[in-house]
Order: structure tokens, then sequence, then C-alpha cells
């Protein structure tokens, strides 16, 4: 009798895997965050400020893709505000010596995808730890930004690049590029062999080599790959504003953590998922939102998301406890 | 005269898992001075029940009760205050710490001013590794070391407390004769000493040596006590899985194929001038002692470890060995002793772990994998060992130890290697579950898998290889047939000087 019922795979309730879900816990939160701010904030629940909620996350939801792939395999990268700095002035400066538009943004992602490379050649190769070694570049790439720039914005770009910061309808196309990213981001993630691996790395690097899977390249491949959004972020942010300037997306890496980290992702590597990542940057943007049309000063609302950010770590912990 | 009153009675222990009930109103007699070996399919509950026993785990009801008083303990303070200390079967050991370290965690020796008294507890810690006849130096880094040694550390530092309850959970799973003789002795110590040992073992035949009494164990319930004298072999399988096994060893003799695997002069820093080979349908033993240089010669072909000198051939054409995925290229496999470090990717669950070093196995189309097509691979190898689990989604991490073991085979069939290297495969795995993977590794004989088998059980040795090679520090010392291996042969040339 016991034994056959240990054989066949059973079944789990559709309830209890929705509770079992990782996350759940930060999708009822959003819900209740959704429903308070819909009661309290004014005009909160307009078309309008629903997909100004989306481009406000546009960048900082860009950029947490490629964070979340890097702390799967338990590093961190600290480089990505410097990188979307210099790389938006890297691109506003070619397209005012004339280079066309489209190779601008190729040379932008190339550069964005080379500093990620130089980040994973120090982690993988040299065997840097992430924290100090993103930290290096981070420093090194804000110089630059200052350095190539002399310290002065550039602006008055092509109408053509502005475009990408301007809307379709009343969809914001920063909003739409996210939406691209999230759902390459967490296609990859989940369904692809080389997703899988980030999953085995993060979670035990010795039995991952020893299952032949090739660990400093992939590992390497997860900075790429928060430079190739940081890139995207670059193209966002500099069309927006119409201009690049150094001091851009300063301390950006901050609010990209949180939001990974909120969105469940274990910062031991190995456990977590785009999904969380998106619900992470939804309440982040949500709450600020929220709190700037109850006209909340910036003072409080820093405080509030460090709340958010304990809670939702709190939550983490209570949930590996079982 | 040994006092035999009862120091510790568990009752209707019950305890769930997401919702799945796994303790079902489990009891346990312990009495004083004696050995209380428990027994059980993998699977059954044994290393839930002892942690329990000490605050790792909070039960659901029931009650502890030790000298008679009812105690709760809910974490490994309390364990400690009332006596009880337990050697885990997963090795609960810092690498990046020295074995005296890990032995004085968290009761670290503290001299003036708080400083902690490194040379103290390195002095103390090698009188404990003296008494268990180790050769380790307190001052190495745990990582460093094998799990056989790993597994004597643990030991060491259960032994290091003055506990009153002990529980050893498959201590001697990694270990050969010599280190487990002398780990009896240290028992058999303990107990004139008045303490009380539950001793969890798959490995039937020590039993008669340590034990005074058997508890069987069967889906989360205890079924049976069995004085030691009452224990016969036969007897406690039947109680156990519930069924008998006739043939222990169901080794097959069969015509050698064409050789597969040759290494030739092999050296680097472990091991020294190593010459073998492996044919298709064949399976090679080694044996050796702890620290042999078994382990090494599988990571040097394996190319964990790098090479100094020596030549390696896989069917016949030489190969270059930089890394696993090149060994994974020339269908080399490797099931590795730890299942723990080395093996499993805890984080991920049984069927993601299986699919892992043969991922192209489950694509869909050249960018994705099917999901479908990894359920179907776990679920086939969760009939085939009898992986005991809710279903295929359970994370590794909370397996059984047994359990746990037959994933990592589970994944290495599935990878389809022609060369299969297995590093004490059958590690922690109960007599039913035994006989399932030997079955299966004579299935893959049949196929043309040449197999390199380490095992520290000499008779898993003698009963399943076709040929015998042994080991001593670092370097093959003979080489037997089949027909003509004897414990005592393999351990004259296992001892024997190399000239
Ligand atoms: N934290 C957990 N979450 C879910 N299931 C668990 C957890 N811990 C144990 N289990 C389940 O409880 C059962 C009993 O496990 P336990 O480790 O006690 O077995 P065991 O008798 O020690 O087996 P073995 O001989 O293989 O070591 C297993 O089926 C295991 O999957
Ligand atoms: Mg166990």
């Amino acid at each position: 009798m016991e034994s056959t019922q240990v054989k066949t795979p059973q079944r789990e309730s559709v309830w209890r895997r929705l509770v079992s879900n990782n996350n759940f816990g930060v999708s009822i939160a959003l819900i209740i965050l959704l429903v308070a701010m819909a009661a309290f904030a004014p005009n909160f629940t307009t078309l309008n400020n629903i997909f100004n909620v989306l481009l406000q996350i546009a960048q900082v939801g860009t950029i947490a893709v490629g964070m979340t792939y890097v702390i799967l395999t338990a590093g961190i990268d600290l480089s990505v505000g410097s990188i979307v700095a210099f790389d938006g002035l890297a691109m506003a400066m070619m397209m005012k010596t004339g280079v066309p538009v489209v190779l601008a943004i190729l040379a932008g992602l190339v550069i964005g995808g080379a500093i990620g490379g130089l980040n994973g050649f120090l982690v993988a190769k040299l065997n840097l730890q992430p924290f100090v070694a993103t930290l290096g570049t981070m420093t090194m790439f804000r110089g630059l930004a200052y350095t190539i720039s002399g310290g002065q914005p550039v602006y008055t770009l092509p109408a053509a690049f502005d475009y990408l910061g301007g809307s379709i309808g009343v969809i914001p196309i920063p909003a739409i590029l996210m939406v691209i990213v999230f759902i390459i981001g967490a296609y990859t993630l989940k369904y692809t062999k080389f997703g899988r691996h980030i999953y085995a790395i993060g979670g035990n690097a010795e039995a991952s080599k020893l299952s032949g899977i090739k660990v400093k390249r992939n590992t390497a491949m997860v900075y790429i790959i928060s430079g190739l959004c940081c890139a995207i972020a670059a193209v966002i942010l500099t069309a927006r504003l119409d201009s690049a300037v150094p001091t851009a997306a300063d301390g950006i890496e901050l609010d990209v953590i949180a939001a990974v980290a909120i969105g469940g992702t274990d910062m031991q590597g190995g456990k977590g998922a785009i999904f969380g990542t998106i619900i992470g940057a939804l309440i982040m943007g949500v709450i600020a939102n929220g709190l700037n049309l109850l006209d909340v000063a910036q003072g409080p609302q820093r405080f509030v998301k460090g709340v958010i950010i304990i809670l939702a770590v709190v939550l983490q912990v209570i949930r590996n406890r079982k | 005269m040994i006092d035999t009153d009862t120091i510790l009675e568990m009752t209707h222990i019950n305890i769930s898992f997401s919702g799945v009930h796994i303790l079902k109103d489990a009891d346990l007699v312990l009495k004083r001075g004696q050995v209380n070996i428990l027994l059980g399919e993998n699977g059954a509950g044994k290393s839930t029940l002892m942690k329990v026993l000490t605050g790792a785990y909070h039960k659901d009801s029931g009650e502890i009760r030790i000298n008679g008083e009812p105690v709760t303990i809910n974490n490994a303070a309390d364990a400690e205050k009332n006596g009880i200390s337990m050697i885990y079967q997963e090795f609960n050991l810092i690498p990046n710490l020295s074995v005296a370290e890990n032995i004085f965690l968290g009761k670290e020796l503290v001299g003036f001013g708080g400083k902690v008294d490194f040379e103290g507890m390195n002095r103390e810690a090698q009188k404990i590794l003296d008494r268990l006849h180790v050769a380790i130096s307190p001052k190495t880094k745990v990582g460093k070391l094998g799990v056989a040694q790993q597994q004597m550390v643990e030991i060491a530092k259960a032994l290091s407390v003055d506990a009153k309850i002990v529980i050893m959970d498959e201590p001697t799973s990694a270990l050969t004769d010599e280190e487990i003789e002398n780990l009896f002795a240290i028992v058999n110590e303990m107990k004139t000493h008045g303490v009380s040992i539950i001793y969890i073992s798959h490995r039937l035949e020590e039993f008669k040596y340590v034990g005074d009494y058997v508890t069987t164990m069967r889906d989360g319930s205890t079924v049976g006590l069995t004085p030691i004298a009452e224990a016969s072999h036969d007897r406690l399988v039947q109680l156990m899985v519930g069924r008998e096994i006739k043939n222990q060893f169901p080794h097959v003799e069969q015509e050698l194929g064409s050789e597969l695997l040759r290494v030739s002069h092999l050296s680097n820093a472990h091991v020294h001038d190593v010459s073998l080979t492996v044919h298709a349908g064949e399976i090679v033993g080694i044996a050796g002692l702890m620290g042999a240089g078994r382990t090494e010669i599988a990571r040097a072909i394996y190319g964990i470890d790098p090479i100094d000198e020596g030549e390696i051939f896989v069917a016949g054409k030489k190969v270059k060995v930089a890394s696993p995925a090149d060994a994974i290229a020339h269908h080399v496999g490797f099931v590795t002793e730890n299942r723990r470090d080395e093996g499993l990717i805890m984080t991920l669950d049984i069927n993601q772990n299986i699919t892992l070093p043969a991922l192209r196995a489950i694509q869909k189309n050249r960018l994705a994998l099917s999901m479908q097509k990894e359920r179907q691979v776990g679920a086939k190898f969760m009939h085939d060992l009898d992986i005991k689990a809710v279903n295929g989604r359970q994370k590794a991490g909370t397996l059984s130890g047994g359990n746990q073991q037959k994933v990592v085979i589970a994944k290495w069939l599935e990878a389809q290697p022609q060369i299969l290297m297995m590093d004490e495969p059958t590690r922690g795995i109960d007599v039913g579950a035994k006989y399932e993977i030997y079955t299966i590794m004579n299935e893959l004989k049949k196929h043309g898998v040449g197999i390199l088998m380490i095992s520290s059980e000499l008779p898993e040795v003698i009963g399943m290889s076709d040929r015998i090679l042994t080991m001593r520090e670092g370097q093959l010392t003979g080489e037997l047939d089949r027909g003509e291996a004897t414990q005592e042969k393999i351990m004259t040339l296992a001892t024997s000087e190399v000239e």
C-alpha cells in the first residue's frame, strides 16, 4: 500500500502549488499595495498614471533582469549605474558627430556588453569577488563618463532617437522595451539550457562543474547580459531626457538590487526568478508613485522603501525555515 | 554490571513537511549503556526522527522523555543541555575552518582576555583524533579532506562533548574496515562509561559487533524491536523491506568487449605511476584504505585534478582531458562519493538534477528544453530506482540521504556514458535498493559500458567486480581476478609495501 503511493508521482493541488510558489507572498503584497493606493491615492487608477508607473520603472526594471541573472550565480553587479551613464554619453556623442541612430544604438549595445565582459573576466577568470570587481569598474566607468564628456551634458539628439523615449498612443515605448526584456529574460532563464546552468552554478558551482557545465564561461556570460540590459536602459534614459549626463543613473544599483531582493531572489544564488523581479520592480514603482500622489516627501518615501526591502527579506527567511 | 534502565523514550512522534506526513506515531526506546540500532529503508524516517530528538526539526505531536521526565527540545542548545549529541549523515562541517575549529565550533576554548586559544584547541583535537587512530592534522582545512576523513572529523566532533546519548547517523557508510574497527572499539568503550547510543546504518553485517537490539522503521513508523541475538540478516531484511533478498550480489559472467579505457603511467600530486584498463562489459573494482588515492585516480581521469605525467586513452584513442566537460565529451561519467558538495545541486529538484549533465536529451527544439520530457525522465528514474519523494519537483536538499544517492546515480545513467566511474556508489543505500543498483550495473555491462568502481565495502568489491585492483599510498599494489579474490588477499595487497 505504502510503496505504490511512493512510486506514482502525485499531482499537488492547485492551491498548494500556488501557496508554495516562491512569488506568492510578494504577489499578495503587490495586490494589497495596489488596492490601498487605489483607495487612498488620488488619480492612482487612471490609465495615464498606470502607464506612468511603468515608465518610471522602465530603467530599474530593465537593469534588474540582468541583475537577477548575476545574483542567481551568487554574484553582484555594482557597476550598472556607471555603465548606463558611460554608455548613454558614448551613444549621444556618436550621434552628435553624425553616426546614424541605428548604428549608435548597436555600438551602445556592444559597449554595454563589452563592459559586462570585463566584469565577467575579472570575476570568472581572475576569480575576483564580484562585489570588489564591480566596485572597481563602477568607479572606473563613472570616471570615464566624466572624462569623455568633460563633465558637461550632451543634448539635443536626433528626433529618431528621442522617439524611443516617447510613446505609441498612451503606451510609453520604454515600458514596451522593458516588457520585451522581461519576456526574453524570463524565457531564457526558465526554458533554456543556459538558464538551467545559471541556477545550477548558483546552487553549487563545484557540482555544476563536475556535471560538465562550463562554469567560468557561463558566469562571465551573466555579466555580459547585465551589461546589455544596462545598454538598453541607457537608450531609454537618454532618449527620454533627450540628453546624456555623466551623473546619470547614479546610485541606481541600489534600487535595482532592492527590486531583485524584494522579488525573492536569494542573494546567495541558485534561487529566484524574473517573475519575482518584475513584481519587485512594480512594488517599488507603485510605492514611489503612490506616495508622490499622496504628496509624501522624499525623506519618508525612502524610509518606507527601506522598510519594504527588510520586510521582503524577512518573508524569505521565514519561508526558507520550513 | 551495566545498568539497563530506560534513559530515553520517544512516543507517538508525528511530523509533516509541506503537508506530507513523514513520521507517523514513531516510537523509540533507548536503554542506558546500550546501543540501539535504527534500521529502515531509504526515506523510512530514521534521520528525521533523530533530528526531532536534536531539535533540528520540530515535531507536530508526541512526547520525548529522558530518565522518565518529559523534556522539550527546540534547538541544539536544548539537546546539548539534555546530554544529546549527533553525528549527522550529511555532515555539518564548515569547509574553510580547520579540523580543530570545526570540532570546537560553538564551544571554542577561550584564553586570557577572550582570545581564542587555538593551540589548546589543536592539542585537544589531536587527542580525540588519536583516540580514533586517524592521521589528520587538526590544522588542516576541512574542505581539503575526503569524505571518509570528514566523517572521522564529524565523529570526533560528537565525541568532544560529554554526551550521555550519542546518535550516529550512518557513520560507517564511507569508512573502510580498519576505521570501522576503531570506531567500534570506541563505541564499546563509551558503553562501559554508561553512554547510550542510537546507531543508524545500512551495513547489516556490522550490527552484531556494536548492537544490543535493533529498532526497525518502515514508512515513518516503528515496526519492530529485535534483540541482537535474534537479528539474523534475513530476519532484518524481511522486517525492513517486507520481502526476501536471496542473492546479495547478482554478478553476471560475460565476455569482455574491446578496451574502453587505458590509463598509462599516470602521476600527479596524489597518485604515482598508475596504469590500468577497463573493457566494455567489465566492472573493475579498486580497493584500498582511506586516503590510498582511489578517488584521486578517478579525479585525474575525469579532468578535475591536473595530470603531471602519463596518458589516457579512450576507446584506443589518446585523449586530453582538461576538465569534466572534456571527460563527458569523451563519454566518461563520474558518480562522486560526496553527494552534497559534488554530486547534487540541492536547490534544484529531482528532475532538474537528473537531467543536468545531458540537457541536450530533453531539448524540445534548438532553443528550449521540454518540461514534459524532463518530467518523463524524472518519473522513469524515480520508478526504476524507487526514489522516495513527494514528486519529481521535490528539492534534492530535502531528500533522505539514500534517496539523494539514488538521484546522483540516476543522473549518470541518464547521461549514458561509455565509461562510468563510481565512487562509493551505494553509500547510504539500503539493502533492497543496493540490489537494484547492482542489477542496473549488470544492465550497463550488457550494453557494453565499462565500469570503474571504487568502494570501501569489500563484500561489494568482491561481489560485483570482474577484476580488482588494490591501492596503497597513491600506487597500485596488485591485481586480482574475480575467482581468486578474498578479503584477506585484498587486505594484504592494500597494506603491502610498494617497491
Ligand atoms: N525538510 C523536508 N521537506 C520535505 N520532505 C522531507 C524533509 N526532510 C525529510 N523529508 C522526507 O522525509 C522522508 C524521510 O527522510 P529521512 O531522511 O528521515 O529518511 P532516512 O530513514 O534517514 O533515510 P536514509 O536511509 O536514506 O538516510 C523522506 O521521504 C524525505 O523526502
Ligand atoms: Mg538518513
